[in-house]
């Protein structure tokens, strides 16, 4: 008798620790690149801006704590998602926040719709995320794919750039990136020569620049990001590639004009969703980032914390960290703070404004890490995918 | 004219850059070779050396104003004197014990030596101009040359061959190999060896910051820049033959010409290439193309 009641107890036990804990802390997860290409980006202080949200939150929701844990996926898919499940199945994680890499956000989506999970990804390019491989618990934060190729591409094509060539990370970012362009490319008339695939974190790329210089195109489409953009546009300098063709970075994080220097980026243009100089809120967080790391917050740090803050506020209004009736919460409300204002569609993808930055010239900064002018503001309904082109069914009810 | 499908300019072009990173993978590779010919020591802190030597660099020309052309002198010496320590401190207990011990030290010292400048530095990279007497670049009819380039190529090759005079041909070079041969006999002869084995390593950490100087001005410096690099560098080595010095310089510069050709023709196989070329080196020689039979 006593062997079943405890066999019963323990029964009961691991079922409540495998549902989300409705009682304890509630627990935020968060993983990233925290050593590696995309470190800077987000990385560390990435999961920094998680717990200010959560300790500007009061460090309290529904009078439990609330506790961020942090993880590092090494870029490695399988690493991402056995964490995710770990912390999950384990530690009854309330929430997931994703950061940098498609490959990682692609396989904590899986996890998270398995295992009913609000999953919020931030710094993953991937439009997949919210079309092909929707889920009704995953929610993309930041930009995408789509945006980006709009927004920078759009603006290129329509300034006269009608060839492209592309130089393209060798995995599901960098394909997604290279494809979405290319439509926007095409759709505004305009024709791709040409594609080079290189390996993630190459370690030289003149190569791949000269066989883009034979291509005779007029722009050169970066569709990568972190390292492998800044050793690609410091070779192309090197080989004067930027004489004869106009350079434009898909992906280009402030991090990385940082980097470069204003010398070596001066003109190029460049799609984002915040930029650190652009209001008094943003100046406000940036300066409080800026006092602790000595440099300013990448859009997805801004982004991290906005995430955050939003779920946590979704959590209150909704009274339960319960994912079915968070995730209606969090897409019924109007998302407006320091990092953006916008709201999220039924297939997860959260619709803001976008930006065209130009990188100002060594003589226009006049401050530290004062580097963009704003081009253009283009809404969020254009610079996302629409409803109408959206191959996710949830948009579809 | 067409090779391949390709013109035969940019054909020529393509191998032409492929030179420039085998004359960086010849310098790389010959450092570990000496490394390990004379001290037995596999040694994974190459790569970290290597990072060391740019940051050095960089530092010294953002903090100091020394510019490029004292720095390619002063971050070699530099990082020669830090390897002279870590032979000193560590290794010098190592040398009679499985290589293992080594492998595992060094691999160890890089890690700490990664995360410390990845903790100072972060992961986007510094900026270090080409100098500028170097900068421009020269028509050679198929391709545009950077100056910068061109003496990359031709620093390695003149470091590459005089390391290997130094060694085959001369009067030091013959006490060093027989040193590592029978120590005890050598040193009875009145020759310092635990003296000339620091010096050693210190030289052969000094010729992997050199590297890293001269790649300052074409890649970001960053604490990554070695890790990244150090595995292909090993795979030179050991296709070349371990310890072998015409191995590894002669192995160096094809394997970045053919590094480079796959990157024309199958650009995703680029990063794998060096080491499908190693399986099958293993296979058929496995003690390398230019290595001694054990």
């Amino acid at each position: 008798m006593k062997l079943k009641t405890l066999v019963a107890a323990m029964a009961i036990g691991f079922a409540a620790a495998a549902s989300a804990q409705t009682t304890g802390p509630v627990k935020i997860g968060f993983i990233t690149d925290m050593s590696s290409v995309y470190a800077d980006i987000d990385g560390p202080a990435g999961g920094e801006m998680v717990k200010w949200a959560a300790q500007d939150f009061g460090g309290k929701v529904l009078n439990r704590p609330i506790e961020v844990l942090t993880a590092d996926h090494q870029n490695k898919a399988d690493v991402a998602s056995s964490k995710a499940r770990e912390w999950i199945d384990k530690d009854g994680l309330s929430m997931l926040i994703g950061g940098t890499n498609s490959g990682t956000s692609l396989a904590m989506a899986k996890v998270a719709e398995e295992k009913k999970r609000p999953f919020i990804s931030i710094g993953a390019g991937s439009a997949r995320l919210t079309n092909e491989a929707c889920s009704p618990y995953t929610v993309h934060y930041a930009y995408d794919t789509v945006a980006l190729a709009k927004v920078a591409g759009t603006a290129l094509v329509k300034a006269g750039a009608k060839t492209w060539f592309f130089l393209t990370a060798d995995y599901a970012f960098g394909y997604s990136l290279e494809g979405d362009a290319s439509n926007v490319v095409k759709a505004n008339g305009g024709t791709v020569v040409g594609a080079v695939r290189h390996p993630l974190n190459a370690s030289d790329f003149s190569s791949f620049l000269l066989q883009a210089q034979s291509s005779k195109a007029q722009i050169l489409g970066l569709a990568n990001a972190g390292g492998d953009f800044t050793n690609a546009m410091k070779a192309a300098k090197e080989f004067g590639i930027n004489k004869t063709m106009k350079i434009a970075g898909l992906l280009v994080f402030i991090n990385d004009v940082h980097s470069l220097g204003l010398a070596n980026t001066e003109g190029l243009q460049l799609a984002d969703s915040w930029y650190w100089n652009q209001d008094d809120a943003s100046r406000k967080f940036a300066k409080r980032f800026f006092d602790k790391y000595k440099r300013m917050p990448s859009s997805v740090q801004a982004a991290d914390y906005s995430a955050a803050a939003n779920y946590l506020k979704a959590v209150q209004t909704a009274g339960t960290t319960d994912a079915d009736k968070v995730m209606s919460t969090l897409k019924g409300m109007k998302i407006d703070d320091f990092y953006n204002k916008g709201q999220i569609r039924a297939d997860g993808r959260m619709i803001h404004d976008m930006y065209l930055f130009q990188v100002k010239s060594p003589k226009e900064s006049t401050v530290p890490w004062d580097y963009y002018k704003t081009v253009a503001k283009i809404p969020g309904e254009q610079a996302f995918t629409t409803v109408a082109e959206s191959k996710c069914a949830l948009n579809k009810k | 004219m067409e090779i391949f499908g390709i013109p035969l300019q940019a054909f020529l072009g393509q191998l032409m850059l492929g030179l420039v990173n085998g004359a960086f993978y010849a310098m790389l590779s010959l450092g570990l070779a000496v490394i390990f010919g004379l001290l037995g020591i596999v040694n994974f802190a190459h790569g970290a050396l290597y990072m060391l030597g740019a940051f050095a660099a960089w530092i010294m020309l953002d903090k100091f104003g020394i510019n490029y052309w004292y720095a390619l002198v002063l971050a070699p010496l530099t990082v020669g004197a830090l390897g002279v320590v870590i032979e000193r401190l560590f290794l010098k207990h190592l040398y009679k014990i499985d290589p293992i011990y080594g492998l595992l030290l060094t691999l160890g010292l890089a890690l700490i030596a990664e995360g410390i400048f990845r903790e100072l530095y972060g992961v986007s990279g510094q900026n270090y101009n080409v100098p500028e007497l170097l900068s421009g670049a020269t028509n050679l009819g198929f391709m545009v040359l950077p100056n910068y380039r061109a003496w990359v190529v031709l620093v390695s090759l003149a470091v590459c061959v005089g390391t290997w005079y130094l060694i085959e041909r001369t009067r030091l070079g013959a006490y060093l190999r027989a040193g590592t041969e029978n120590a005890a006999l050598v040193q009875a002869f009145g020759i310092n060896v635990p003296l000339m084995v620091m010096l050693t390593y210190g030289a052969g950490a000094a010729l992997a910051a050199l590297a890293g100087v001269l790649a300052a001005p074409i890649i970001q410096v960053n604490p990554l820049m070695g890790s990244n690099l150090i595995i292909v560098v090993f795979a030179v080595v050991v296709i070349g033959g371990m310890g072998s010095i015409m191995g590894s310089i002669l192995t160096g510069l094809s394997l970045g010409v053919i590094e480079g050709l796959t990157r024309v023709f199958y650009p995703e196989a680029s990063s794998i290439v060096v080491f499908i070329i190693m399986v099958i080196v293993l296979m058929i020689r496995p003690a390398g193309l230019f290595g001694k039979e054990a």
